[in-house]
């Protein structure tokens, strides 16, 4: 763990692919949806995306603030206009209150991440010290291993990873990206 | 008796009798027996079909003729299977249809229980909704809110499956006459500001068009095009679907647009400076090549759906709005225009191209469908089957009245027209149905003959035979250097037999002089059901005709000399 690994070899980060180049993090779309609470929501809402062979990167569904509504987080990459026109879609659902897309709004955005390192001796020293750097907090401490929890922006989750090789990281678990517009706007 | 606590299928029909429905096109099956039962005492009738396909498009055909929802009922798994491809055309088309099935029961779901299908996950994709009831005490409010969205906003089918224990248990509920659905707005009025520039738009414009959908025959905006049309002294073209809405014999009017669309229509479109589309939709059969669609024209888009702003053509005004009210609104703030030139140069491109058919070499499809033009008159409601024959008729049989022009257009199915019609029929009993199909889409229904037969339907079904899938046939024939492949109706029955096998009367033409003489015969018989099968020339084209693909410039008016490239549009 003297040298951080090459960033392209690290978990949680998607290569440039020749040929692909539009679906890099930069076009990553967030869109958040405010639904009925209802069975079949979420194939629902999953269908306006595998319609089109769209991939949904990570999807965070939880209760809203009132009951019998939920909340769902989506983040997807494609084509603007296209997306456009899925959220479109999206809001034209039945269940379905509200589609947005902050990708351009004013927002806070947040993430959790737990990640298993197997790590002795040394390894474990600098492991602690890179929790530490980024305000992880280590939640479960075992013979062999650590827990690390870190929570914050999607990029700095990304960053974080990449300071462990591939064969430290032994499990990975990210809760998905989730948003909320600041001040009174509507999320 | 008075004082049981209804079961849940006696309360699902007492919901759909206080909606007012007259019919339900329905197949029985174990997991449906108690709905079944509870009809026995209904005072809707039963109409029962011979196959779950038919009784879907039975419905659809009801709802496009009356505006008002068809209703159908089949049980579970293969009953409920059977009726996806019924939901897939109402889907396309927008078509208010209500789908009731049957499930196992609520404890067996997901079981693989006996005849068990997910059938809300099979049809997702092919609803505007559904539900899947496991509490008889939603069955009120469920069945409220079937209705209100199936035939609120941009009309579609709802599927409610209903597992037996909830049916047959049961259901003290009380009914339910307002909805609470937080997620699902209607837009009706449309913005005036955004009205008002389409109207300053519309009166500047030079060479405009009105393009009208089957979202004006839904809003019954027919009236209201003519009124526009005739200030603006703007030409109207229509979709296949906008056939009737605005009267396809007013002078103004070019008829339809397209693919197979007249050739004045479509060089019109071609040549604007600005076009409104009235419930219309942009469909790939219409554009033809989207990077060279109406480049110089200014787009308006009224639409009561406003997921179809930009989907296909971004519209420089999106309107989202019942037709007919915004028309109604936008009319008074346009005043007369002059377009004369515009017009003369429509009608010089009228004369020049118009719709035309060989008189010589057999029996043709256009003339038996230009003399049912003449008899019918658009008095009658016409459904059409899909290939060569819909496009002809399409062509031919010009659409005077709202709702009487019956077809399907975004899904494009096979053996619709003739249990669409049965449907139709049922709900204007007053009214002359045609079922104009052909030999191969014929056969994907025709056991509705029976349908028809035992309710003594004066319903009338045409069959254009030419032994041959003659739509793909005629790509094969100018795409795939007449390479034919899987188009050979070979073992055709003999249609005539086939009808009188089930008591219904039936006719053969097979030469010219016959036509008039038996088409008239057929729509004055009341009798029942009829057929008439026209014997037709085996291999014939529809022209003119857009390659998919291509751009309405590259409109063909006749078959080209040189073998043409495979369309790269879709289908």
């Amino acid at each position: 763990m003297s040298s951080p690994t090459p960033i392209h070899n690290s978990p949680g980060f998607r290569p440039i692919e020749p040929g692909n180049a539009e679906k890099t993090n930069r076009d990553l779309h967030t869109i958040s949806l405010l639904v009925r609470d209802a069975p079949g929501v979420l194939v629902r809402v999953a269908m306006v995306f595998s319609r089109r062979g769209y991939n949904i990167e990570s999807l965070v569904v939880s209760p809203g603030a009132r009951s019998g509504f939920s909340r769902m987080t989506v983040t997807c990459s494609g084509d603007p206009a296209i997306l456009e026109q899925m959220i479109k879609q999206l809001a034209k659902l039945v269940d379905v209150v509200h589609a947005l897309d902050h990708t351009s709004s004013h927002r806070f955005e947040t993430e959790i991440a737990l990640i298993k390192i197997r790590c002795e001796g040394e390894a474990r020293r600098e492991a602690l010290e890179i929790a530490e750097h980024f305000n992880a907090k280590v939640v479960d401490y075992a013979a062999e291993s650590v827990i690390l929890r870190v929570y914050g922006s999607s990029e700095k989750l990304d960053a974080m990873i990449s300071l462990f090789a591939d064969e430290a990281v032994v499990e990975l678990v990210r809760s998905g990206k989730i948003v909320m517009t600041r001040a009174l706007e509507v999320t | 008796m008075e004082n049981r606590v209804p079961t849940g299928a006696e309360k699902l029909i007492q919901c759909l009798e206080r909606e007012g429905v007259e019919y339900i096109f329905g197949y029985s099956g174990g997991a449906a027996m108690p709905i079944f039962d509870a009809l026995v005492d209904s005072s809707i009738e039963l109409i029962l079909v011979r196959h779950e396909q038919g009784a879907a498009h039975m419905a659809d055909g009801y709802a496009r003729a009356t505006g008002k929802p068809g209703v159908v009922l089949v049980t579970s798994g293969p009953g409920a299977t059977n009726t996806v491809t019924g939901l897939l055309t109402s889907q396309m088309d927008s078509v208010p249809v209500v789908v009731l099935t049957g499930q196992t029961i609520s404890p067996m779901l997901g079981k693989d229980g006996f005849q068990e299908a997910d059938v809300t996950g099979i049809t997702y994709a092919v609803v505007k909704h559904s539900y899947l009831l496991k509490d008889a005490a939603d069955i009120p409010r469920s069945t409220r809110e079937a209705f209100h969205i199936a035939t609120t906003g941009r009309p579609g089918p709802v599927l409610i499956d209903l597992p037996k224990d909830v049916t047959q248990g049961p259901c003290d509920a009380a009914f339910v006459d307002d909805v609470d659905l937080p997620g699902y707005t209607v837009p009706t009025h449309g913005d005036p500001n955004v009205i008002r520039q389409a109207a300053e738009i519309l009166q500047a414009a030079k060479r405009p068009v009105l393009y009208v959908g089957h979202g004006a025959v839904i809003s019954q905006a027919g009236k209201a095009v003519i009124r526009l049309a005739e200030k603006l002294r703007a030409p109207i073209v229509n979709t296949l679907l906008g056939k009737g809405a605005a009267d396809e014999t007013h002078p103004l009017h070019l008829g339809m647009l397209g693919m197979h669309g007249t050739a004045y229509a479509n060089k019109a479109v071609d040549a604007c400076d600005c076009i409104m589309a009235i419930g219309a939709r942009w469909d790939d059969r219409i554009t033809g090549k989207l990077d060279e669609f109406c480049l110089d024209a200014t787009k308006i888009h009224i639409d009561i759906d406003p997921a179809e702003f930009g989907k296909m053509v971004t519209p420089d005004v999106a309107i989202a709005g019942d037709a007919r009210l915004v028309l109604e609104e936008l009319i008074p703030q346009v005043s007369a225009a002059d377009t004369e030139e515009w017009l003369d140069q429509c009608a010089r491109w009228r004369k020049r191209y118009p719709l035309k058919y060989a008189k010589q070499g057999g029996l043709r499809a256009q003339l038996v469908l230009d003399k049912l033009n003449e008899i019918t008159r658009g008095d009658a409601v016409l459904t059409t089957d899909v290939g060569q024959h819909q496009m002809w008729a399409a062509q031919f049989c010009q659409s005077t009245t709202n709702r009487h022009w019956i077809s399907s257009g975004g899904a494009g199915t096979m053996g619709f027209g003739f249990p669409a019609a049965i449907g139709a029929q049922l709900g204007c009993p007053d009214k002359k149905v045609w079922a104009i199909c052909g030999d191969g889409g014929f056969q994907m229904t025709q056991a509705e003959l029976a349908t028809s037969a035992i309710h003594e339907l004066p319903v009338k079904c045409l069959v254009i035979n030419n032994n041959f899938l003659g739509m793909v046939r005629q790509w094969q024939e100018l795409f795939f250097e007449n390479r034919l492949s899987g188009v050979d109706l070979v073992g055709n029955p003999d249609f005539v037999k086939l009808a009188q096998a089930y008591g219904v009367q039936a006719w053969r033409i097979r030469r010219p002089s016959d036509v008039e003489r038996v088409l008239t015969e057929a729509h004055e018989y009341d009798e029942g059901p009829c057929l008439v099968v026209a014997e037709v020339v085996k291999e014939d084209n529809v022209f003119p005709m857009i390659p998919a693909g291509a751009p309405l410039s590259g409109m063909i008016i006749e078959k080209p000399k040189e073998q043409m490239a495979k369309p790269t549009g879709s289908t």
